[in-house]
């Protein structure tokens, strides 16, 4: 079958690949790329562990066909740190202990950075509800709550 | 129909690993030519920090930071053997096993710092910071990295040690059936309320207030992390998870996201976690297991806390609303 070609970009960088038609966005990501932070874990779109964000949206990349993101902005986790000096929601998912195998942790990031960028001051049940497409089996939820929450604090404090 | 409201308590202890054919850990210890120290181990860390526990047991016990120990959990088929990490086994296995094998490297680092200082083995002690000191007179001293150098490319010596930790089978005596199934046990006390629609059989945990006492918290942030995950999952167990909802039966087993329940985000109880630190005797440093045991007490709590909300006595897991219901119309018909 002919390869497709498809280019967009991945944190800002160019990136340009043939894929086979059908190819899902993640196994683009991680298998074509090496992009590694957007994890599989259900590859049905029912764990949110492959979130990904395609220009400002939420989306799940195990359920996005990559030849759909033609031109497209993609960011990830892993371009998150600019120059080793980690994103706030980063910092704060360390400094909260909301991760712990950290499988579903990109994945969270994602939906939370969605979340506040488009809602800076959220209140609890508004994280509640950004969050409540992805699921994590080690933390009970709560330190990663407390994860964004924080973010979202210092983010106003240093808009301030 | 109403809401009804109900409190259940549970204490539990439980057991640090298992009674197998003998359970056994080992790890091995060893410098680089610069004085960092390799911690090998084949127990595996899946997000419950034993890298980082390892770490600071090797440290404590060689006398150097944190960061001059580095982990290598690499390969079950080339590292010294470990049972493997369940059973809330792993700081108490194999954080035996890195103290004796640390305590031999330690021994060997300060004979080698004996000789180039001219002094005793016995008269040296660390200072925690990557050096090693002559009791007494701290003056002279010498660096744990030159120590190093020295044994590499001096007096060819190897700062290393082997560590081996076993608890051994117990056999059941034939008369009585007493036995040893375990020789450190942690423990848990939970106080669990809950709301109970006697309508739809729907529970909503509102709080679970948990004591766990496990020893020495060798991480205390990473105690708490896991003991609030294992909190949550507890709850899980009690309310929600089943692969056969009608077992032996298979049908209806979820076999996704969508169908195996687990409480979300928008599901959480308030949650209250103590910790009592009673270091236990063949701990290291103390350390009990509380991996698996802090998952459990919330289990029968909540079963004691619906009884008491509503009347009726359920013993089998998950306690769901249909469970509820049909325990309640058996309980009318009654
Ligand atoms: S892998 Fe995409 S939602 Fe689970
Ligand atoms: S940290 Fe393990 S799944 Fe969330």
């Amino acid at each position: 079958m002919a390869k497709i070609p498809v280019q967009f970009t991945l944190n800002g960088a160019e990136k340009a690949e043939f894929i086979d038609s059908g190819t899902t966005l993640l196994h683009a990501l991680r298998d074509k790329i090496g992009d590694t932070s957007p994890k599989g874990g259900c590859h049905q779109g029912t764990c949110g562990a492959c979130s990904v964000i395609i220009d400002g949206e939420l989306r799940l990349s195990c359920l996005t066909l990559a030849e759909t993101c033609n031109g497209a902005a993609i960011t990830t986790t892993s371009g998150l740190s600019q120059g080793g000096v980690l994103h706030p929601l980063q910092r704060a998912f360390l400094d909260a202990f909301a991760t712990q195998c950290g499988f579903c942790t990109p994945g969270m990031i994602m939906a939370a950075k969605v979340l506040l960028d488009h809602t800076p001051d959220p209140s609890r049940d508004e994280v509640v509800e950004a969050l409540s497409g992805n699921i994590c089996r080690c933390t009970g939820y709560e330190p990663i709550i407390q994860a964004v929450l924080t973010a979202a604090r210092s983010n106003s404090q240093n808009a301030a | 129909m109403a809401i009804k409201r109900g409190r259940g308590v549970a204490a539990i202890n439980y057991p640090t690993g298992m009674n197998l054919g003998g359970d056994p850990t080992q790890a091995l210890v060893h410098s680089t030519p610069t004085g960092n120290f390799m911690v090998t181990l084949s127990s595996v860390d899946l997000g419950q920090g034993m890298k980082q526990i390892m770490a600071q047991i090797c440290a404590e016990t060689i006398g150097v930071p944190t960061d001059r120990v580095v982990v290598d959990t690499a390969d079950t088929d080339t590292g010294p053997h470990c049972m493997g990490t369940f059973a809330s086994r792993g700081t108490h296995r194999a954080g035996n096993a890195v103290i004796q094998a640390a305590r031999e490297a330690r021994q060997v680092m300060l004979e080698v710092a004996a000789e180039e200082l001219e002094v005793n083995a016995s008269d040296l002690e660390t200072d925690g910071q990557g050096n090693i000191l002559v009791k007494g007179a701290p003056q002279r001293s010498i660096s744990i990295f030159d120590v190093a150098l020295s044994a590499h490319f001096k007096r060819g010596r190897s700062i290393s040690g082997r560590g081996m930790f076993l608890i051994p089978r117990s056999y059941p005596e034939k008369e009585t059936g007493a036995m040893k199934p375990s020789t450190c046990y942690a423990h848990a006390c939970t106080v669990a309320e809950v709301e109970v629609d006697d309508e739809t059989g729907e529970i909503t945990v509102l709080t679970v207030k948990n004591v766990f006492e496990i020893g020495r918290a060798l991480n205390p942030k990473m105690v708490e992390q896991q003991l609030v995950g294992g909190s949550w999952m507890g709850i899980s167990h009690a309310l929600y998870e089943t692969t056969e909802p009608y077992y032996p039966d298979r049908d209806h087993g979820g076999t996704d996201f969508n169908q195996y329940l687990m409480p979300g985000p928008g599901d959480l109880a308030q949650t209250e976690i103590i910790v009592l630190e009673r270091p236990s005797a063949d701990g290291p440093y103390g350390a009990k297991g509380p991996g698996e045991m802090c998952a459990n007490p919330q289990i029968p709590a909540i079963a004691n806390a619906v009884f008491d909300a509503v009347g009726v006595r359920i013993d089998t897991l998950p306690i769901t609303p249909e469970r509820i219901l049909r325990a309640l119309k058996a309980q009318a018909s009654n």
